[in-house]
This record gives structure tokens, C-alpha cells and sequence, in this order.
């Protein structure tokens, strides 16, 4: 169904190069540093110190319970979220500074689109903020494989097809970071496998892909996987490597005996 | 600010409404009907529509918008697309810009309507000039809007942005003139009568005053409107603590 991403993405985005993914990043095409940052929300300790590094081409799951501080970090990431300490610095600015607006692709939890519109004004109008046009809203109703709904309401579309029309939004522009939370919650297996095609096509395309989500066993879809618990960052590595740490092959039980570990 | 941004959210927000035909409906035809229902009952009082009916075109798009403002803005909030669009490069300036020009207008063709309909079929003889009454009605809408904005950062659901209603409109309602004429309100709240945005609205339609006053009326207006603009772009928070 989503298919004609990677050469679309491929075609419009000459500068992007495929680099094989890294999990302990990269220096020289690092687009995130996040160093010790912390976040105090209402007298509570959202996030404690939280380091890791990104680079292009990485498509990484940010996984853990819910309350372990997934959306925190994203939406410091973004700028919508203050931060108390440490540092958020994404393609050399820090998060939430001007330059990085439009930069940075975000799809949140819901829809955050609009459903008194139909799918293409939507488009039209956050492809009009980022000073894009209407062959950026074909190219992307495509990648979403949306167009023959384009004229819809989005009020009358299906959770999986709304979750499309956001998807849509974030990747106008073909930004170079992309921050997804949650965006499979709810939706049927096959479509949530079209997501995770399209953002393995994303990241192949060169893009740095950040996919939140409480589901384990989406995990193994990821090069890359950071746990989060109690604002921590319990483990950066691969999902092989997650599983020979909890001697299992299932990554729930992976997870449970790394928390028990941990304790 | 850019001017373009500004003016593809006013487009996006009129896109919005027009998917939504019972609501342009309600917000050009009620006022308009109400000022009918108004000329009707008073049609055995010689004169008193043509005092009274001038007024409510200062006090509708004031009414009209601050609801519809106030609400349309929360839906904003709770849905996501504000964080939205706060992640990309969109100002605060644009974002109220676009309502403020999109809701102006519409407070203009209500205005129109009513106008209209109140010299023809409604029988008014007002001495006021149409233009000023579309000028103040364009005011006045801008009032609500920019009002509606400002207090949607207050009221965290819809139904308490409805709540806000009654204490924002009705004492103003009360005090600007529609009912009793201000120069006959006790000392103390015609002081404050004086200084409400929605008696400016209603004494710049008044006939038979000098420029000067007309004037002062209109920089009342103004001066409530940029306020609530900076209010209501303050309050508009791109990151939370």
C-alpha cells in the first residue's frame, strides 16, 4: 500500500545519503545530542538524566510503560516541553529554538489535524505554513497513499486513515528528524506494518526516525531501541542485543527481567 | 509575522466554517432575526425601535464572535494542532492575525445583513451614517474575537469557555446603554460604563454627536482591541513548564 515512499523520498531529497545505521552515533552526522537532560513538571521528576545521540538514517523505538516519560521527552525534543536541566541540541540548535521550526517532522498522540477539513486542505494549509506548495501536497498524499481520499472530511475517515492524514503532515517538507509518538496506538496489524514499511523507507531515505510506543513487540522493527522507565534510560542497543540480555525471545520478558535487574 | 501565514490561516479558518453551513447560518441569521423580533414588539412604541435598534448592531458581532472565538480556539488547544503548529514556523502574531481577520470579516457581512434588512423591511429611521455603523460593527466584532482569544487561554473546556459568557457580555450588556442611557446611571458605574468596550460600540453609533466624540468612542474600541490582542498572544504559550 505505501510503497512509492522510498523512491519519492529518494527523488526529492538529493541530499540525503543512506548511511548504515549506528547505535552508538556518530560525531560527523550526528542530528541529535541529547546530554543529561532532565525535566521537573509540578514538583515531579519527569525525566532524570537522559543521554543519547542520533544520527541520520537511524530508525529508533523509543519504548516503555506508559508514565515511564515517552511523550516528556519527545516534546522536549520538540520545544513544547521546558527543559529543567541538560540539553536537547538537534541538527546543531537547541530544541525549541526558532531554526529548528519545520525542521523537525512531529506527529502527536491523536490526530492534531484538523476534522472540520478535508484532508487536502489540511495539507494545503501546514504545507502553506512551511512555505511549501501543491506538488508537496501530492507528493506526500501519495506517500501516505491518501489521494484518492484527498477531497474527504477527515471527521469522516477512519482512527487508521486520520493516523495517515497526520502522518501526511509530518513529512511535509521531508524534514530531516521525525519524531512519531505512539502513531500505531490503536490501529489494525496490517496497517501498522504499513507504518513501520513507511518509516523503515524514511530512514532508509536518510531521515532520522523516532517512533514512540508501548508495545514491545514492535520493537524488533527498530535498529535501534531505547527503553525509558521512571524517567531513565534503561537500554540503548539493539533488539538482538535486548534479547540476549534477558535470555529469552520475547521481548516483553526481555524488558521485564532488564526492570528486575535494574532493581 | 508574515502576511502570508496570516492570511492562510484566516482562509484555513473559513475553509473550517464552510464545512460547517448550520454555524455561518446561526451567526448571520440570528442577529438578524432577533433585530426583527425586536422591531416587532416595539411596533406600537413610536420611536423606540429607532433608538433602540441602531444599538444591537454595536452588540451582536461582539456577542457572536467572542462565542464563537472562544470556543473554536479551545478546540485548537485540545486538539493538538496549536503544538502543531508551534513546532513549526508559525508566530503567535499569525496565528491570532488569521482569526482576527477571518472573524472581522464575518462580523462585517452580519453586520450588513442586518443593517440592510433593519432600514428596508424593519422600518428603521436611524440618522447615523452606514459607514460609521460598519466601522463600528467591524470593531465590535473584532472586540469579541480578539476577547474570545485572550479568555480561551483561561477556560480549559469548552463548556467553562461558554460559562465565560454570561460574566463577560452580561454586565456590559447591562451597563452600556441599551437598557437605561448611561448619563442616568449612578455616579460609579456610569464611570465605569464609560470606560466598557461594548458602551463605546453602542455611543459610536448614537446619532447627532460631534466628530471628536465619535472619535474618542472609537479609540476606546482600539485600545481594548490591541490589549486583548497582546493578551491574548501572551497567553498563547508555546512550551509548558
Amino acid at each position: 500500500m505505501i510503497k512509492t515512499v522510498h523512491h519519492d523520498l529518494l527523488a526529492s531529497q538529493q541530499p540525503w545519503v543512506k548511511v548504515e545505521s549506528n547505535p552508538m552515533g556518530d560525531a560527523n552526522q550526528s542530528t541529535l545530542e541529547v546530554t543529561e537532560l532532565r525535566v521537573v513538571r509540578g514538583g515531579n521528576d519527569i525525566l532524570k538524566s537522559i543521554s543519547f545521540r542520533a544520527s541520520s538514517g537511524e530508525l529508533i523505538g523509543l519504548l516503555g510503560p506508559s508514565g515511564s516519560g515517552k511523550s516528556t521527552l519527545i516534546r522536549s525534543l520538540l520545544g513544547v516541553q521546558a527543559i529543567t536541566g541538560g540539553s536537547a541540541r538537534i541538527l546543531n540548535s537547541d530544541a525549541g529554538s526558532p531554526a529548528l521550526r519545520g525542521r523537525i517532522g512531529y506527529m502527536a498522540q491523536g490526530s492534531a489535524v484538523y476534522l472540520d477539513l478535508s484532508v487536502r486542505e489540511n495539507l494545503r494549509y501546514f504545507a502553506g505554513v512551511l512555505l511549501q506548495g501543491p506538488t508537496e501536497v501530492a507528493r506526500v498524499l501519495d506517500v501516505v497513499a491518501l489521494t484518492p481520499l484527498a477531497d474527504r472530511l477527515v471527521s469522516s475517515l477512519s482512527g487508521g486513515e486520520q493516523a495517515r492524514v497526520s502522518l501526511g503532515v509530518s513529512l511535509l517538507g521531508s524534514p530531516q528528524v521525525l519524531i512519531l509518538d505512539e502513531p500505531t496506538v490503536g490501529l489494525d496489524p496490517i496497517l501498522r506494518r504499513d507504518l513501520w514499511r513507511t518509516f523503515d523507507d524514511l530512514a532508509g531515505a536518510g531521515a532520522t526516525v523516532i517512533v514512540s510506543s508501548h508495545v514491545m513487540d514492535e520493537a524488533a522493527r527498530c535498529a535501534r531501541l531505547l527503553l525509558l522507565r521512571d524517567g531513565m534510560l534503561l537500554f540503548d542497543d539493539t533488539p538482538t542485543s535486548l534479547l540476549a540480555t534477558g535470555a529469552t525471545s520475547n521481548y516483553d520478558e526481555a524488558f521485564e527481567r532488564l526492570i528486575e535487574g535494574d532493581q | 509575522m508574515s502576511l502570508r501565514r496570516t492570511l492562510l490561516t484566516t482562509r484555513r479558518i473559513l475553509e473550517q466554517l464552510r464545512h460547517d453551513p448550520r454555524t455561518i447560518a446561526l451567526m448571520l441569521l440570528v442577529p438578524t432575526a432577533l433585530v426583527g423580533l425586536l422591531a416587532w414588539t416595539l411596533t406600537d412604541e413610536p420611536g423606540a425601535f429607532d433608538s433602540i435598534g441602531p444599538k444591537l448592531l454595536g452588540v451582536f458581532p461582539l456577542v457572536v464572535m467572542f462565542l464563537v472565538t472562544s470556543v473554536i480556539t479551545l478546540r485548537e488547544r485540545s486538539g493538538g494542532t496549536l503544538e502543531r503548529l508551534f513546532t513549526m514556523p508559525l508566530t503567535k502574531a499569525d496565528f491570532v492575525g488569521g482569526y482576527a481577520i477571518a472573524f472581522g470579516s464575518l462580523a462585517i457581512v452580519q453586520s450588513f445583513l442586518v443593517s440592510v434588512l433593519s432600514y428596508t423591511w424593519y422600518g428603521l429611521a436611524h440618522q447615523g451614517v452606514p459607514w460609521r455603523i460598519s466601522v463600528v460593527a467591524l470593531c465590535a466584532g473584532l472586540l469579541g474575537t480578539t476577547f474570545g482569544l485572550a479568555l480561551s487561554a483561561v477556560a480549559h473546556t469548552e463548556f467553562q469557555a461558554v460559562q465565560f459568557m454570561p460574566a463577560f457580555i452580561l454586565p456590559q450588556l447591562l451597563l452600556c446603554g441599551l437598557f437605561i442611557p448611561v448619563s442616568r446611571l449612578p455616579t460609579v458605574l456610569r464611570a465605569i460604563a464609560d470606560v466598557l468596550p461594548m458602551t463605546a460600540a453602542v455611543h459610536a453609533i448614537s446619532p447627532l454627536q460631534t466628530n471628536p466624540y465619535y472619535l474618542g468612542q472609537f479609540a476606546i474600541m482600539l485600545a481594548y482591541i490591541l490589549v486583548a490582542l497582546v493578551v491574548g498572544a501572551a497567553t498563547l504559550r508555546r512550551s509548558v513548564k
